[in-house]
């Protein structure tokens, strides 16, 4: 058995009489891509923000990265990466600028920040980027350099909200084998997606409909589960139950 | 510590890259010192005055004289009759109707004259009755000139007026400091709100409150920047009212220099309190302007707070700017010491404490 580092029990968000997220349990183990699956409005982003810390669970408890998540949330913080699906880094402030800036808040010394910063550039093969705006970069190239920089401090757990939305797929292709490359160096992956084939890479797989989590396993079991061929057809399945709209 | 440091120099490298605020802290304070003590005068000039001179006497003559040798004064054709005149003055041909009766002259001497008779239009209430005014006065001293030159004495020299603290009367003397204070509450105010509303509506904010920051550390971060540009503009203001305009403080340049620093504190720390609780710049904006409409109208900006009625006065008893205008009036006109106005500097300190306060109160890093 690993180490789990994600454990909600029955964590609920309600916005006054609107229930976002209904009571959902589950844990996420140490290493492990965990997709996090649903349609638009299903809840996932909420979900993520109270793992986060951005946003208290109206009922329920759980613990992240050992932390409580009502009353520890600041150290939450210092053991998780995120990447908001709303690009989140200053347009404004150049490629080093900003590296500097998140490793600073960090707590990174300055030798570690200069090293990590080399290393972000040989893998994105970003050395020419070093001082252009942010702003001017393609929305595919801003997308790595928030993963690399959401992980520069080696979080236990980095949290990514559709990563991917809007990246052609050879640089979506990249993107995941980035993924994979952290995964490996034992980061767990707490990820949102809509692309299904992406779910596909996932080490387990959970599908929120209306605020609850519907199924939850690894994709090979789901799929053999509702006897489909792909998880574009499991999710389909699942998704076709939801009663919200958009 | 080095966490401040980081952000701080983060601050100021965006406020170096943007173009528009970055000329806007060196241009605005320039322009507005430039041409707006110039246009918000309540001082009179160049009120039309039209004679019905029905005396033609060398007294009435040299009143003429006079009016037209008057700053204040433009002499319209005279009328031949009083209706004459008004229908000019509902013409909005003249401003003010000057009649004297016939045999003014002669009967002064008498001392039973038939009055003057001013009339004059009151649509403008200041325009009307300073004009009236001026009129009187000038009519006085013809009459008493006139008096004088013929051995006569008249009541009027029992009176003098003398203007203490600026005897010019000088308009752009009184505005100035509180030209100053505007600039420095859309400098400090209206900058720091905004810049914490973009962060919101780029969605930058969400990055830094899933990151360990303290949250006093980022407010702090967002308000020192704005201090120091607060300090700069106070400086490029106070300089140009010295080359252009001539007036330095009469009192100490440290007090002002505390003052604005307090000042500065107070709506810096307003201004981020308002974004914290904003969701977009419109709504910062729209805020904003309201309250800088109140403080410009209600804390004796522009006009004197012991003409206002008497709730009113209640009422700014809780508005910042009026604490600082004292100051700024006092220092910069009568030479005020501390002792004198001890109690502005503390309400501004109260005042500074409860809004920062407020402002790392209000921002929250949890939805």
């Amino acid at each position: 058995m690993k180490d789990i580092v994600i454990s909600v029990k029955e964590i609920s968000k309600v916005f006054g009489d609107f229930t976002a997220v209904d009571k959902i349990s589950f844990e996420v183990r140490k290493g492990e891509i965990f997709g996090f699956l649903g349609a638009n409005g299903a809840g996932k982003t909420t979900a993520m923000r109270m793992l986060c810390g951005l946003s208290f669970p109206t009922h329920g408890s759980g613990t992240v990265a050992g932390f409580d998540i009502r009353k520890q949330s600041e150290e939450i913080k210092r053991n998780i990466g995120y990447m908001s699906q709303k690009f989140s880094l200053y347009n404004n402030l150049t490629v080093w600028e900003n590296i500097r800036l998140f490793a600073g808040i960090y707590g990174l010394s300055k030798q570690e920040t200069k090293q990590r910063a080399e290393n972000i550039f040989k893998q994105l093969d970003f050395e020419k980027e070093r001082n252009t705006l942010v702003a001017s970069l393609p929305l595919g190239w801003k997308q790595k350099l928030s993963f690399s920089i959401a992980t520069i401090h080696k979080p236990e757990i980095v949290f990514l909200d559709e990563p991917t939305g809007g990246v052609d797929p050879i640089t979506r292709r990249q993107f995941w084998e980035m993924i994979y490359q952290a995964s490996n160096e034992g980061t767990t992956i707490f990820v949102t997606t809509h692309y299904m084939d992406e779910a596909e890479y996932c080490s387990r797989v959970s599908i929120m409909v209306d605020g609850q989590i519907r199924a939850l396993d690894t994709p090979a079991n789901l799929k053999k589960l509702y006897n489909a061929e792909s998880m574009d057809e499991v999710f389909r399945h699942l998704a076709r139950e939801a009663k919200r709209g958009e | 510590m080095k966490q401040l440091f980081i952000l701080l120099q983060k601050e100021f490298i965006q406020i170096k890259r943007d173009p528009f605020i970055s000329k806007l802290i060196i241009m605005f304070p320039i322009l507005v010192m430039l041409v707006m003590p110039w246009v918000t005068t309540m001082d009179i000039r160049n009120v039309c005055v039209t004679i019905v001179d029905k005396d033609n006497s060398s007294l009435s003559r040299r009143m003429t004289s006079d009016i037209k040798a008057s700053e204040y004064f433009t002499l319209t054709p005279s009328a031949s009759s009083y209706n004459e005149a008004k229908a000019m003055l509902e013409d909005l041909k003249t401003d003010i109707i000057l009649c004297i009766p016939e045999n003014f002259e002669r009967n002064l001497t008498n001392s039973t004259p038939e009055k003057i008779n001013i009339s004059a239009n009151a649509v403008n209430a200041t325009k009307g009755s300073l004009g009236s005014q001026y009129l009187v006065q000038t009519i006085m001293s013809s009459i008493s000139k006139q008096n004088q030159e013929k051995g006569l004495s008249t009541p009027l020299e029992l009176v003098t007026i003398k203007n203490y603290y600026n005897e010019t009367l000088n308009y752009k003397y009184l505005m100035i400091p509180a030209l100053m204070i505007i600039l420095l509450i859309v400098i400090c105010g209206f900058l720091s709100a905004v810049n914490i509303v973009i962060e919101k509506e780029n969605g930058t904010i969400e990055q830094i409150n899933v990151s360990p920051i303290n949250r006093f550390t980022f407010i702090l971060a967002k308000l020192i920047p704005f201090w120091i540009i607060g300090l700069f503009v106070i400086s490029i203001a106070m300089l140009i009212t010295w080359l252009v305009y001539g007036l330095a403080p009469v009192g100490s340049i440290g007090y002002i220099y505390l003052a604005s620093i307090l000042f500065i504190l107070v709506f810096s720390g307003f201004g981020v309190t308002i974004a914290n609780k904003s969701d977009n710049i419109q709504q910062t904006m729209f805020v904003m302007f309201f309250f800088l409409l109140t403080f410009m109208l209600l804390s004796g900006l522009l006009t004197p707070i012991s003409s206002m009625p008497k709730w009113a006065q209640y009422a700014t008893i809780i508005l910042p700017p009026r604490y600082f205008i004292d100051i700024m009036r006092g220092v910069y006109l009568k030479g005020s010491g501390f002792m004198d106005l001890w109690y502005n500097f503390l309400a501004l300190g109260i005042f500074a404490v409860a809004f920062n306060l407020l402002a790392a109160k209000t921002y929250k890093k949890q939805g």
